[in-house]
């Protein structure tokens, strides 16, 4: 294939690049960068620094990392014991878990809604058992709820895959040479699943920093996170510049967790999924 | 050797889902001493191993260990090391990190520790590859350090299970040289678990030659070679013409219905016999003055000498000769009383393990 024909079959991938991701990207940062007559200003920058805005920022990093630590500490030891389950049922069991992936994330959290409602299925079903009910739904305890499992198989995977391709053998080396469990877990586990580990991390709090569908349906409207008040922006205020300043600010908390994260991630093997 | 025993396996019986790998298996090994399982892949050889490495546990019997039963101590609490069959070295350490990997579980001071990475290294003729990655090494670099990394904690024994298996003939020859000479210079015990014959005699102070859970001989590399006890060890140790024999009576036993005499006594009188002859103890001599008479088949030339097929007497004798012989030339066998190895036929369940399936 000489060059000429390798460039045009980039083509259609160039259009889509440009069309759908470069030329949007701009659109935000033209309207950072404007005010609402079209003239270049800082103006919407200056608007956004106000209280609601940077307590929606805070919750959002909050709830962000709390969402990340608790799907590790659940994924972690459940890679774990997937890993050492015999071959046959580990794939299915996988599949299980990757299951709900493949139905619409909304449907989702709008049934956790359903189910989380005070007089909903779960407290229902406590009450029978003669148990206190629940009333998690519109706090922020619903939106890291919903959050957590929304994302769970994001941390789940690239663990899972890091921790696959640890050798038994390894195991073995390192038992032989005088390592009992923890050691092993220590020195051996954790470093060679730590790429996996980075991966799901950034995985999973890049979405929660920017999640907003979660919170306005778990939320009820009363969990503010930087996503809503960027989509009131454009939805309902009709304020696309600060929208547009908001979406840059938050853009950059994306690009710098994954800036933090890539100076850990050593992986030359594609255990990480971005 | 007359050296105490380091190591007894006492009536050791292990299998995998009902299938039996070891049967009332009784073993014991010397110190100072480099000891060769040799075997067919599944006849036993690596499980014995990871018995005595830990990582196995069996289902019946004990294993003493300098005198102490060992049977259910976990493998990071035995003094013993391991080398295994794919290296396994820690892909995320350097290789100074591997080799202290040991030394630090064992809480040894930094100096130390220094001390005893360059002073493996050099052993393994690999200095100044302290800071390399494992990616960067070969095969044979990997399996060194895979060395170092067990040596450096001093074990009273080191494990190896079939360590040359994936290197090449003339590295595996060098690694062959390189693990006597280690043997010779730390004066510790070596189990080594292999499949290739040859390995096993150039290496191995004894070597146990097993096959389905049983072993079938116990001996030195000589003794197994020229004095195989069954047709299995005489068939696997190199190639033999393995006939069957009647032993007409002390020293005359009957080969393909001709009367030849041994030096072998004590099977009784026309007894059905397992009767061995190396190819290079059968001599071709002119038709009409030796024993058998045959026509050559085929001919081929393997440097040192000729390996010849021989067609006499109802059976195709495997020859090596120095001589060149036509095909379909007509020849004479001989063979003199002394190379003629006569092994009984085997009778009991232990021995049925002897049987040959190729």
């Amino acid at each position: 294939m000489n060059k000429r024909t390798g460039r045009l079959l980039a083509g259609p991938y160039l259009f889509w690049m440009i069309g759908f991701v470069i030329l949007p990207l701009l659109f935000v940062f033209v309207y950072a960068f404007t005010n609402s007559d079209g003239n270049i200003s800082l103006e919407a920058f200056r608007t956004i620094f106000t209280a609601t805005n940077a307590k929606a920022i805070g919750l959002s990093l909050e709830l962000g990392l709390l969402t990340t630590v608790i799907c590790l500490l659940l994924a972690y030891p459940l890679a774990m014991i997937l890993n050492g389950l015999k071959i046959k049922s580990q794939s299915f069991i996988v599949f299980i878990f990757m299951l709900p992936m493949w139905m619409n994330f909304m449907l989702r959290i709008l049934a956790w809604k359903q189910l989380l409602n005070k007089n909903g299925v779960l407290n229902a079903f406590l009450s029978l058992l003669g148990l206190p009910g629940i009333d998690i739904l519109n706090t922020p305890a619903a939106v890291v709820f919903g959050m957590v499992y929304d994302f769970l198989p994001f941390m789940l995977l690239p663990i899972y895959n890091a921790m696959s391709r640890i050798r038994q053998d390894w195991i073995e080396a390192a038992r032989d040479l005088g390592a009992g469990n923890l050691l092993i877990l220590v020195r051996i586990i954790f470093p060679l699943t730590l790429s996996g580990v980075i991966s799901g991390i950034v995985m999973v709090f890049v979405p929660s920093l920017t999640s907003f569908a979660i919170s306005q349906i778990l939320g009820g409207g009363k969990v503010l996170l930087i996503g809503n008040v960027i989509e009131q922006d454009f939805m309902q205020g009709n304020q696309w510049n600060a929208g547009s300043s908001l979406s840059m600010i938050l853009m950059i908390f994306v690009l710098l967790s994954m800036a933090i994260m890539n100076l850990f991630q050593h992986d030359e093997e594609g255990t990480q999924l971005w | 050797m007359g050296k105490k025993h380091l190591i007894d396996f006492v009536d050791i019986s292990k299998s995998y889902h009902h299938n039996l790998v070891l049967d009332e298996f009784n073993l014991y090994i010397r110190e100072n001493e480099f000891v060769t399982l040799l075997g067919p892949s599944g006849c036993g050889k690596t499980t014995t191993l990871r018995l005595l490495g830990g990582f196995e546990k069996p289902d019946k019997g004990q294993i003493l260990f300098d005198g102490a039963d060992i049977t259910n101590v976990p493998a990071n609490e035995r003094k013993l090391n391991t080398v295994f069959q794919k290296y396994s070295l820690f892909p995320h350490m350097s290789i100074a990190e591997n080799i202290a990997f040991g030394l630090k579980i064992a809480k040894k001071s930094d100096a130390y520790i220094k001390d005893k990475i360059s002073y493996a290294l050099k052993l393994v003729n690999l200095d100044g590859y302290e800071n390399r990655s494992v990616d960067s090494l070969s095969g044979g670099q990997q399996q060194r350090i895979a060395i170092a990394r067990a040596i450096v904690n001093e074990p009273k024994v080191l494990l190896l299970d079939e360590p040359l298996g994936a290197l090449d003939l003339k590295l595996r020859q060098s690694m062959q040289y390189e693990l006597m000479r280690l043997k010779d210079e730390l004066g510790i015990t070596f189990v080594y678990v292999t499949h290739d014959q040859e390995e096993a005699l150039t290496m191995s102070d004894t070597i146990v030659v097993m096959n389905q859970g049983y072993i079938q001989q116990i001996g030195t590399p000589e003794g197994i070679y020229n004095e195989p006890e069954n047709a299995f060890v005489a068939d696997f140790i190199g190639h033999s013409n393995i006939i069957d024999g009647i032993m007409l009576h002390d020293e005359l036993v009957e080969i393909l219905g001709v009367p030849m005499p041994c030096v072998d006594k004590g099977f009784g009188i026309n007894k059905p016999v397992d009767v061995v002859i190396r190819p290079e103890d059968v001599e071709l001599v002119a038709p009409g003055s030796g024993k058998l008479h045959g026509t050559v088949i085929s001919n081929l030339f393997k440097g040192v000498h000729y390996e010849l097929e021989v067609r006499a007497a109802g059976y195709e004798w495997l020859v090596h000769t120095t001589k060149y012989y036509e095909v379909g030339q007509e020849v004479d066998l001989d063979v003199i009383p002394f190379n003629i190895q006569i092994m009984h036929k085997p009778e009991s369940s232990d021995e049925k393990a002897v049987e040959i399936d190729e």
